[in-house]
């Protein structure tokens, strides 16, 4: 198995429940491995959450954290996915100053050309959201920088697999 | 008390329930779930729980102890000698951090555990208010599973919940915290046991396929290392495991953990690996040609440098925790599953075998063993008394029927080398963590726990000052448990690091210390001290005819070291012999 580090997305199903994030949380501190995002949210199933954690980490790191991820009481699955396997999208929101909108024409063009959108004008700033790849999203927070940015925020990933991860199906298991 | 009952329409039944307060329904729950004795130390944020332990004290015994690390120890031995959930108690802030040791022992040594600790009101939640600490956030690490309670209605859900994750599947500690306001207020009671939780699947389906594959590796070897641990023990897969070797004549050895699974001399029993394990086992890990493993985790205390563990054998890992495939050796076959029964599958499938040559190369190795090695602990020409002859008189006296709850450092090794386990569950010791200290409030757990047995405490001069403190509740409660300290005046273990690898500098490891004797009969007490060899086994004698507790401090030699020794990072066949 590789021994180099690679970027890997984990998708955990897991309870609803006060405290887990941070006993997930802490099975990656317990080795020394930083976090490079992490979203949760509701899932498809009605009372199953769903975090999604990317790391930078070897395959064998990973096989062993999934087991120990879902040896938690409150974990229903835990997955991990390489790029190719899912579909991922990051969000991020920029705040810039209203002026330049109309002092510099470029940055229309920027917006454009970026697929972002523009949430919300007003005099003195207008916020603009962009959804995408890491890349896309980094590429636009360097053409606007040039410009100035009064605030720059960007989300957890978040991913759908391309395969199948038959919660449901697990979750009837469990209760057989 | 006022009863109320609920007619349910849809069925038949009835169900009674009735208004009690949070903390009531706690000891409710707790007679509930069988729970007769239960370790712990009152204060502030569990006074209403000690209220009603106080209203209860006929159905249930709540042992006070003197240290909240005690009451941790001593419901851990308690589950360690009987398979039965440990219970310990404790107020909030510094009684609940001082149960943490326990709890992360229990959590790596797979020992059922429920905590219950008291908590400030739900309203000074976060407020820093007096002896508020997050524990649950301190315990996430070391706990199976653990939450936090505030309201009263939740507390029978939660602790049926905690005892149904304790004991199943690999069991391990649980903590439940809860608030003041809640052991206060009045609610409907009404407790169902926890038959599952949803998200929680405590023994893996054993694959049948793994299983066969498994069995033809077994039937083709030649030269079949077994290597149990506590598995067997937690599975209650005694008697399926021996049926298991006596069929197929496989050596087997033994993890810390897993000794007295069968009796020690057994003639399959091959000795202990590890560190300061057995000469042939660790040696014949590097020669075999199929390595199973069955309930271990091949701790890094057994498998020496992972480089050079076993490579060129093929490893089958019998296990209940997924988690454990894989983690530190690359396996062949997987069979997860309940180690009863896994081997109770496996059985019908294994042909009969003795392996005579190969059983006479761990006959040779322990040849050179026993005259390197043991003949001089068991039968020293010295005039100094050695940690061995002590273990050996005492499974001469006991008949090898005592639990031996030893603490940590060369004496442990010692105990766990020489001690002669003739029934399961004897062997309760620190494994995982090597938490010194715990011997003593173990001792007390285990032997209430297990009356009827001889249960005796061997730790060093430093562990047992550790939690000393714990004489008073033996003093207390009249525990009848024997009291072994192998007095080398130094931290022993440390000392032959520091002889071996950091040219005999003993950085703080010698102990100028009190008169044992003395302390023990201030807590009333029997005592007494031996230092030469004429008066050992009288001494020992003494000790176990006593019908209370007694204290026997042997003065030992200062400075023997515990060999053989696998150095840390060396391989398991570079063990020395000196
Ligand atoms: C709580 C704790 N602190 C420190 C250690 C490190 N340690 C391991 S063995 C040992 C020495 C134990 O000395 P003693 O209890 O006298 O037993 P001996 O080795 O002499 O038999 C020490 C300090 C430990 N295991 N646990």
């Amino acid at each position: 198995m590789s021994t180099e580090n690679k970027q890997f997305t984990v998708s955990v199903y897991t309870e609803n429940n006060i405290g887990l994030l941070n006993r997930i949380s802490a099975i990656f501190q317990r080795r020394h491995i930083n976090i490079e995002s992490l979203n949760t949210s509701p899932s498809e199933i009605e009372s199953v959450s769903r975090f999604t954690i990317v790391v930078n980490i070897t395959e064998s790191q990973m096989k062993k954290i999934i087991g120990q991820i879902e040896k938690q009481v409150e974990v229903i699955k835990a997955f991990y996915h390489t790029e190719d396997e899912i579909i991922y999208q990051e969000s991020c929101l920029f705040k810039i100053k209203s002026e330049l909108l109309f002092d510099e024409r470029q940055i229309q063009n920027i917006i454009k050309d970026s697929n972002a959108r523009i949430v919300t004008v007003n005099k003195q700033f207008f916020v603009l959201e962009k959804s995408g790849r890491k890349e896309e999203i980094d590429l636009l927070y360097r053409e606007l920088n040039v410009f100035g940015i009064m605030q720059f925020t960007r989300s957890g990933r978040v991913a759908v697999t391309k395969d199948e991860m038959k919660i449901s199906t697990l979750l009837k298991a469990f209760q057989e | 008390m006022k009863e109320t009952q609920t007619i349910n329409n849809n069925s038949k039944s009835t169900e009674t329930t009735e208004r009690i307060s949070g903390s009531e329904a706690v000891i409710k729950c707790l007679l509930a779930e069988g729970v007769s004795t239960l370790y712990g130390y009152p204060g502030g944020a569990i006074m209403p729980v000690y209220d009603e332990l106080y209203k209860y004290q006929d159905k249930i015994h709540h042992v006070l102890t003197r240290h909240e690390q005690g009451a941790a120890h001593a419901a851990q031995g308690y589950a360690r000698i009987s398979g039965k959930v440990g219970v310990a108690m404790a107020t909030s802030g510094p009684g609940a951090t001082n149960l943490i040791t326990g709890i992360a022992d229990a959590q790596i040594d797979s020992t059922p555990l429920v905590c219950i600790t008291g908590q400030v009101g739900s309203h000074l939640l976060g407020s820093d208010a007096f002896q508020e600490t997050d524990i649950v956030g301190i315990s996430t690490p070391v706990t199976k599973w653990n939450c936090q309670i505030t309201e009263a209605s939740q507390i029978p859900g939660a602790i049926a919940k905690a005892f149904y994750i304790a004991r199943s599947g690999r069991p391990g500690p649980v903590l439940i915290d809860i608030t003041k306001n809640a052991q206060f207020e009045e609610f409907d009671f009404k407790y169902e046991k926890c038959k599952g939780v949803r998200s929680y699947k405590p023994v893996p389906k054993t694959d049948e396929t793994a299983l066969k594959a498994a069995a033809e590796l077994i039937n083709s070897a030649k030269k079949p290392l077994i290597v149990w641990g506590q598995g067997v023990i937690l599975g209650k897969a005694e008697e399926e495991f021996k049926a298991v070797i006596e069929k197929t004549g496989i050596p087997s050895a033994w993890t810390i953990l897993g000794a007295s699974a069968i009796p020690t001399s057994h003639p399959l029993n091959v000795g202990m690996v590890g560190m300061h394990g057995n000469y042939a086992p660790n040696i014949l890990t590097n020669q075999c040609d199929v390595l199973i493993a069955i309930g271990m985790r091949f701790d890094d205390r057994v498998t020496g440098n992972l480089e050079t563990y076993a490579k060129q054998a093929k490893i089958i890992h019998f296990e209940i925790d997924p988690a454990e495939i894989d983690k530190n050796v690359k396996t062949h076959i997987a069979v997860l599953g309940d180690s009863k029964d896994s081997l109770k599958k496996l059985l019908p499938l294994l042909k009969s075998n003795s392996h005579a040559d190969w059983h006479q190369k761990f006959k040779d190795l322990y040849q050179i063993e026993y005259n390197k090695v043991i003949k001089n602990d068991l039968h020293p020409t010295k005039d100094g008394l050695t940690m061995g002859e002590v273990l050996k008189e005492i499974n001469i006296q006991t008949e090898g029927k005592a639990a031996i709850v030893s603490d940590v450092g060369q004496h442990q090794m010692i105990a766990c080398r020489y001690a002669e386990f003739n029934i399961s569950k004897s062997n309760i010791t620190s494994g995982g963590l090597g938490t010194m200290g715990f011997a003593l409030p173990a001792a007390i757990g285990a032997k209430m726990a297990a009356p009827d047995r001889e249960v005796i405490m061997i730790a060093g001069d430093g562990g047992y000052q550790m939690n000393i403190q714990e004489l008073a509740t033996i003093f207390q409660q009249k525990v009848p448990v024997k009291i072994v300290v192998l007095n080398n005046e130094f931290l022993g273990m440390v000392r032959q690091w520091q002889q071996l690898f950091f040219d005999k500098r003993y950085a703080s490891t010698e102990m100028v210390n009190p008169d044992f004797v003395t302390i023990a009969k201030g807590y009333h007490i029997d005592a007494k001290k031996v230092s030469n060899r004429q008066n050992l086994k009288v001494a020992i004698k003494e000790m176990i005819e006593c019908e209370g507790p007694y204290f026997l401090e042997v003065r030992v030699e200062k400075e023997d070291n515990v060999f053989p020794m696998i150095p840390t990072g060396a391989s398991v066949s570079d063990i020395r012999l000196e």
